[in-house]
Order: C-alpha cells, then sequence, then structure tokens
C-alpha cells in the first residue's frame, strides 16, 4: 500500500514538476496533464466497459454467438426473472418513499427541540454502517426459531409475536412478504440522510413565512401540509430520486439476508449470480443494461427539476 | 423528558405564538405531546435493533443460543470471548480488517488528488471543448457500477493484476471520480475571481495558483469527499466480491462477512461480534467528523 501511495504521489508530483517550469503559451498542454488522468481513466474504466457491457447483452453466455434481443426477451418473460422485476419495481417504490416520509417526520418533530443534535444523530448513525453490518443486524431481528417447548426465540421481533401469543413467522422465507421485510433495512439506512437534507431545508424556509403562517392560525399538521412540505419540494424531489437511484443499484441486503432465495431477488442482485456465480456473461450484461436503462429517466427526471428549481 | 418546566426554546415558541383560546392553547400542547412521542417511538425502533446485537456480541456463546438478548437484564453476564474468537480464531477477522485499511487508503487518496488536479482544470483553466468534456463527466455518474464490472474484471485479468490489491485501488478510483470532479469543480468554482488575476499579475503559473491558493481554499470540500469516499470504500461489498473474488488475502472484511452470513447464518456469537469489528471505524469516523460528513452529503445530494 506504501509502495503504491509512494508511487502515484511520485508520479502526480513528476507532473506538476513539469507543467510548473513550462511556459506561458504551453497553456494547452498543462491543461491536458490536469485533466487527462482523470479523462483516461474514466475512458478506460466506464465509458468502455459500458460500451462493451452492451455489446455483450446480445451474445450468449460465453459471448461467443449472437443472439440478438433473446436475452432481453428472456429477463421479460422467464417467470423466475419476472419475479426479479417484480420485486426490484417494489423496492424502488417503497423504498424512497417509506425513508422520505420518515426522515421528513422525524425532521419536522425534532427541528429546533433542545436535544435536536442527539436525536438526529440516532437515526443518521445507521448511514455509517456497511449495509453488510446492517442486514446482520436485521436478521438477529428476524431470527426464528421453531415453535416448541424449551426453545426460546432469540430474535426479537418473533419474541413479541410470541409475547403476544402469536405463532412465531419465518420472516425473512414466507414470500411475498420478505421483500418487505429486507425492504425495511434499506429504510433504516436511507432515513438518515433523507432526515439531513430535508431538515436542511426545513431550516431553510425564510421566518417570515413560518410566521405569516402562524398568525394566520396553521398549526401543527396544517402547518406541515400547507407550508413546510410546499417549501422543500425541491429538496423532496432531490431526496426521492436520490434513493430511488440508490435502491435501483442495491445488493449488499439481499446478498447478506437472503442470497436471493425465496423470492427476493432484484435486478442488482441477480446480475452478481448471473455472472459471477453461474457465469452466464451474456443475460449478465443484459441486467446491467436494463439496470442503466432504469436508472436514466430518474436521473433525467431529478434533472428538469432542478433546472425548474433555478429557474424560479 | 422533564415536561413541567417550559424550556427557553418552549417559551419563546409559547409567546410567538398564542393560540386565541383556551381549548386551542391546550390542543396545541396536545400535539407537540403526540410528537414528542412520535419523535421518542422512531428514535428507539433506530437504535433498538443495532443495540440489541452489540449487547449480544458480549454475551457468552451458550446465552447467546438459547435465549434472547434481552434476558441479559436478568441474568448479566458479558465476556470478550466472541470477539477473540472472531479476530484471531478460525474467521481471523483481525488478517481482513488490515486488508479493508490497505483496500481503503489509496482508494480514497488517488481519486481525490486526480479529481483535485481535473476539478481544477475545468473550473479555472481554458481548453477546447471544456463544457462539452464536463458535462460528459457529469453524466458518467448515472452509469451503475454493474454496467462497467465484467469487462473491467477482463481487463484486471488480462493485465495480470489479479488477486492483487490493484483491481480494488483502481476501480474505487474510477466509480468515485465523476462525482468527485463535479462536487470539487463547484467549490473550486466559488474561489473569487481576484485571487485568481492577483496571483496571475505576481507571474504565478496555474501550478502555483492550485497548490498555494486553491488547495487550502477548498480543503474542507476535500475533507468533506474524502469523508464519504472512505465510507463508501470502507463499506463497499460488490466491487469487493467481484474483483477479490478467489484471493482471500486481498478481500475486506465486508466480504468475508458476508461470506460468513453465507456459510454459517446462526453463529451469532460470531456474526454479531464481526458485524461490530466492521462497524467500529466507520462509526468512529462518523462520531470525530459528523459535520464534514454532513456536509459533504449536501453537498453530494442538493448539488449532484
Amino acid at each position: 500500500m506504501a509502495l503504491a501511495v509512494a508511487l502515484f504521489v511520485g508520479v502526480i508530483g513528476l507532473i506538476l514538476l513539469v507543467v510548473g517550469r513550462a511556459k506561458r503559451r504551453v497553456d494547452l498542454w498543462q491543461s491536458l496533464a490536469f485533466v487527462l488522468p482523470a479523462l483516461a481513466m474514466l475512458a478506460v474504466g466506464l465509458i468502455y466497459p459500458g460500451l462493451r457491457t452492451m455489446y455483450q447483452s446480445f451474445f450468449d453466455r460465453t459471448s461467443s454467438e449472437f443472439v440478438g434481443l433473446d436475452n432481453f426477451a428472456s429477463i421479460f418473460t422467464d417467470s423466475s426473472m419476472l419475479t426479479v422485476l417484480r420485486n426490484t419495481a417494489i423496492w424502488v417504490i417503497l423504498t424512497p418513499l417509506l425513508a422520505t416520509f420518515i426522515g421528513l417526520v422525524y425532521a419536522v418533530l425534532v427541528d429546533r427541540s433542545r436535544v435536536e443534535a442527539a436525536a438526529k444523530a440516532v437515526i443518521f448513525l445507521p448511514m455509517a454502517i456497511s449495509l453488510v453490518g446492517a442486514s446482520i443486524i436485521w436478521r438477529y431481528v428476524y431470527e426464528y426459531r421453531p415453535d416448541q417447548q424449551n426453545i426460546q426465540q432469540v430474535g426479537l421481533l418473533n419474541q413479541i409475536l410470541v409475547w403476544l401469543g402469536m405463532e412465531p413467522r419465518h420472516f425473512l422465507v414466507d414470500s411475498p412478504l420478505n421483500t418487505v421485510f429486507l425492504i425495511v433495512v434499506m429504510v433504516w439506512v436511507q432515513a438518515g440522510f433523507a432526515m439531513t437534507v430535508l431538515s436542511a431545508a426545513i431550516k431553510a424556509i425564510p421566518s417570515d413565512i413560518t410566521e405569516a403562517a402562524q398568525l394566520d392560525g396553521l398549526t401543527g399538521v396544517r402547518m406541515f401540509r400547507y407550508i413546510t412540505v410546499p417549501s422543500i419540494r425541491p429538496a423532496l424531489v432531490v431526496v426521492l430520486t436520490t434513493i430511488s437511484i440508490g435502491t435501483l443499484k442495491v445488493f449488499d441486503i439481499v446478498r447478506t439476508m437472503t442470497g436471493g432465495q425465496f423470492d427476493t431477488s432484484v435486478v442488482a442482485n441477480e446480475f452478481y449470480t448471473q455472472g459471477f456465480q453461474l457465469g452466464d456473461t451474456g443475460l449478465a450484461s443484459a441486467l446491467a443494461v436494463v439496470l442503466f436503462i432504469l436508472v436514466v429517466p430518474i436521473v433525467a427526471y431529478n434533472i428538469r427539476q432542478l433546472r425548474k428549481a433555478d429557474l424560479r | 423528558m422533564t415536561a413541567a418546566i417550559p424550556t427557553p426554546d418552549l417559551q419563546e415558541e409559547l409567546t410567538g405564538v398564542e393560540p386565541a383560546t383556551v381549548s386551542g392553547r391546550a390542543k396545541k400542547r396536545l400535539t407537540s405531546r403526540w410528537a414528542s412521542l412520535a419523535a421518542v417511538v422512531i428514535a428507539v425502533l433506530w437504535t433498538l435493533p443495532t443495540f440489541g446485537l452489540l449487547l449480544t456480541s458480549f454475551r457468552p456463546e451458550l446465552a447467546i443460543r438459547t435465549s434472547g438478548w434481552w434476558n441479559w437484564f436478568s441474568d448479566p453476564e458479558l465476556t470478550l470471548a466472541n470477539y477473540d474468537d472472531v479476530l484471531f480464531g478460525g474467521t481471523s477477522l483481525a488478517t481482513y480488517f488490515v486488508n479493508s485499511i490497505v483496500i481503503t487508503i489509496p482508494s480514497v487518496i488517488i481519486p481525490v488528488t486526480i479529481a483535485c488536479l481535473a476539478s481544477y482544470a475545468f473550473a479555472w483553466m481554458k481548453f477546447p471543448f471544456r463544457d462539452t468534456i464536463f458535462v460528459a463527466v457529469f453524466a458518467l455518474q448515472i452509469v451503475p457500477l454493474q454496467v462497467a464490472l465484467i469487462p473491467l474484471l477482463r481487463i484486471y485479468v488480462g493485465a495480470d493484476l489479479n488477486g492483487t490489491f490493484w483491481p480494488l485501488w483502481i476501480s474505487h478510483t474510477i466509480f468515485a471520480l465523476p462525482l468527485a470532479i463535479f462536487l470539487l469543480h463547484n467549490f473550486f468554482r466559488e474561489v473569487p475571481v481576484e485571487l485568481m488575476e492577483a496571483a496571475r499579475v505576481d507571474g504565478a503559473g496555474h501550478v502555483a495558483i492550485f497548490m498555494r491558493i486553491m488547495l487550502p481554499l477548498v480543503t474542507p470540500a476535500i475533507a468533506a469527499f474524502a469523508i464519504f469516499q472512505f465510507l463508501w470504500v470502507w463499506n463497499d461489498l460488490l466491487v469487493a466480491i467481484t474483483m477479490a473474488t478467489g484471493a482471500q488475502d486481498v478481500q475486506p472484511l465486508t466480504a468475508r462477512l458476508a461470506e460468513l452470513v453465507g456459510s454459517r447464518g446462526s453463529t451469532w456469537h460470531l456474526l454479531s461480534a464481526g458485524a461490530f469489528v466492521s462497524i467500529v471505524v466507520p462509526v468512529i469516523v462518523f462520531l470525530f467528523l459528523q459535520r464534514y460528513f454532513v456536509r459533504g452529503l449536501l453537498a453530494g445530494s442538493v448539488k449532484g
């Protein structure tokens, strides 16, 4: 590691030294020296591989025979793949809505309270934990033991069911509800992000607006509905879309909680399974392309909203 | 919650808004009580899962297997055996912990440096197609990692880099660049143009301006992004298990933990301690550098 860092520092130092010695009129070369390392890496590491993946998505599992749109056809017809698409849709709809809603409500609730900083840190902390760590934490909450004499539950949720006099259940096995229990983990992680951004937006609402509303008798829920939410609309859009994009690409939670079994797989996880475990490069590439196509409109919408906000 | 004594905040609130009627005032107090209750419920829901696993990681193995962590309160018994086992026993997480550090440090330094150079150029140097290229770099953010992974892996295998740390360092660098360049560009751009001009009159070239004026001014922004990148790399699983498959001596903690879950799904004495070994570094970073982290988050989301 030390060697790699030293090597890297040496190369950058050399570039700067050479560029620094150069006279003014070689401006173009100076700019190139500054920009080229980044552009070269992006070209080799993102643009070429991206195009290559699109190309491969039209070939069979070993990239040797051209199969046209067959890979895409199987994604949209095969029944297990349709389950994957359905799950992805559930993830991408539920996660941003739940995380944003909870984050927003919490941001409003703790706003200007005495313990605001600590209260925020509590919700925000899961952001620092890896999704693998978060998955382990929640697997323990969902842990199931068969309901028999002398066997105690060790998972909190099943223990609560038992205390309430109900049967314990396999939270991660029973489809389709298990997908929702996986989504809970992502919401748990992302709510802190939503809360932070929205809280900053709420604090930026001009105080004369809120004061005027208060004079008109707006309080509590109505204040929230008619003043707070409309005022932070641009931030809401950013949060919703950012979480949507993150959710589309999420893979760690499904991988660590169920490994994609019991009908819980999503596109990003299926990509890994097909490409790196089952060795089907064609199908994996096609899944990656589908993922790309799903991300584009969300980002495009986000950028348009930002433009509109700027114009106002 | 000592509700009886109104805090300065609450007093201010009460004098600021004086609801017209007595019933109106009562209603307001009621909603604020429900609001506090809701906030407490959310806070507890967010803390309890982590707390439960943390407590579990310090309980003896037999206790973990036979009873839930809440039983600890009636039978308090703590041990460090699980940590000893998971760090130095068969799972030897200590090795993977070191791997994680070795992977993360260059994966933060290299992209941040390259991005600084490039974003300075995009902000203050003149060259053909500058704006077009900048927009293109920005647009690359929408490419999901998955789209690049398989061909990238082939390149590494072709260059015989497989099984070393290089694929991880290079991949993390590449994947960080679009966002890093975009964010840092915004900060470089905010430096007043007068400073640039004054330095130019004094005969400073781009390198001198970059090193002596720009870098010190944007250090907070660089720190914010570096922390973000640090957490991102430390917590990554996808790049780790695709670029370090079959190479045990370069795998980071996350990859090893995910494996543990897969092969020994309910050995909770190992999993709980292992999870906290992986959590401790990012949480320390988070607690100490929270302000910068939030700043990076806000810049990244509100502008990007």
